[in-house]
């Protein structure tokens, strides 16, 4: 099973037409790689998606805005990718799951 | 459909907001100087009020489902299809249903129909925020009332 930073890495490569061999876990995604906030919002549906989850960029955003959050935490991919295993973990934690 | 003002929906004849579904009856009107031009001797619906009419059932459907609380402005147009001529006169029925309901951004499929025949569709995103303006409100809720939006669907 790939782990969770090569399925977004692969999302993005495919989203977004960038060469699959050109992101790394240190890549920001908007500062390296370049990627837009129209282009993020087909990230987000594809990662919702593949992972059952609701990544939630507004409050991230929102925090970022604040100054109580750096766009690091977030949009470097390995952060990402750790932000989506914890939602995951959540999902799975909670009664419903 | 006002093609002046860009209010192509006439009526919701069903939102189904648990199903997250909505169907639109939108009128062709018969004559207007946009067929003078589109085409000569042979008036159709340009492509681009077809889609347009396709984000505005979805922008309804997407208002219903989050009660009149945030604003839905389309963000992403794919795999627009125009599968055949719409002509001045017709009704065009068009469905919608939310696929996916992110954090901020909403995905929609729609279709629109001229009797049973499948005219064009399309998957659409929005991005949606907080009413930026308290007359767009007001102005959203007179459109409401006006193409028969079912208050009731959407009442606590």
């Amino acid at each position: 099973m790939s782990s969770t930073f090569d399925q977004i890495a692969t999302i993005i490569a495919e989203t977004c037409d960038i060469p699959r061999d050109t992101i790394t876990p240190e890549s920001h995604a908007i500062d390296d790689l370049g990627i837009d906030s129209l282009d993020f919002l087909d990230i987000a549906f594809a990662i919702d998606k593949a992972f059952g989850i609701k990544m939630p960029l507004e409050k991230w955003t929102q925090e970022v805005n604040d100054g109580k959050a750096t766009t690091e935490q977030y949009f470097v991919l390995k952060n990402l990718a750790a932000r989506i295993d914890e939602l995951v973990a959540a999902k799975n934690a909670s009664p419903g799951a | 459909m006002q093609l002046d003002t860009f209010q192509l929906i006439d009526r919701i004849v069903d939102l189904n907001i648990d199903a997250k579904t909505i169907t639109v009856e939108a009128q062709v009107p018969q004559h207007h100087t946009i067929f003078e031009g589109h085409f000569p001797g042979f008036p159709i619906m340009p492509g681009v009020l077809l889609t347009e009419a396709m984000a505005q059932s979805s922008g309804w459907l997407l208002l219903g489902v989050m009660k009149f609380e945030r604003m839905p402005f389309l963000a992403m147009v794919k795999e627009a299809k125009m599968r055949g001529f719409v002509s001045p006169g017709q009704l065009l029925t068009i469905e919608a249903k939310i696929e996916h309901e992110g954090s901020g951004f909403a995905v929609t499929s729609a279709k629109g129909r001229v009797g049973t025949e499948l005219k064009c569709s399309a998957d659409l995103t929005f991005r949606h925020i907080p009413f930026p303006d308290p007359a767009l409100r007001v102005h959203m809720d007179a459109m409401a009332r006006k193409i028969g939006f079912p208050l009731q669907a959407i009442a606590p």
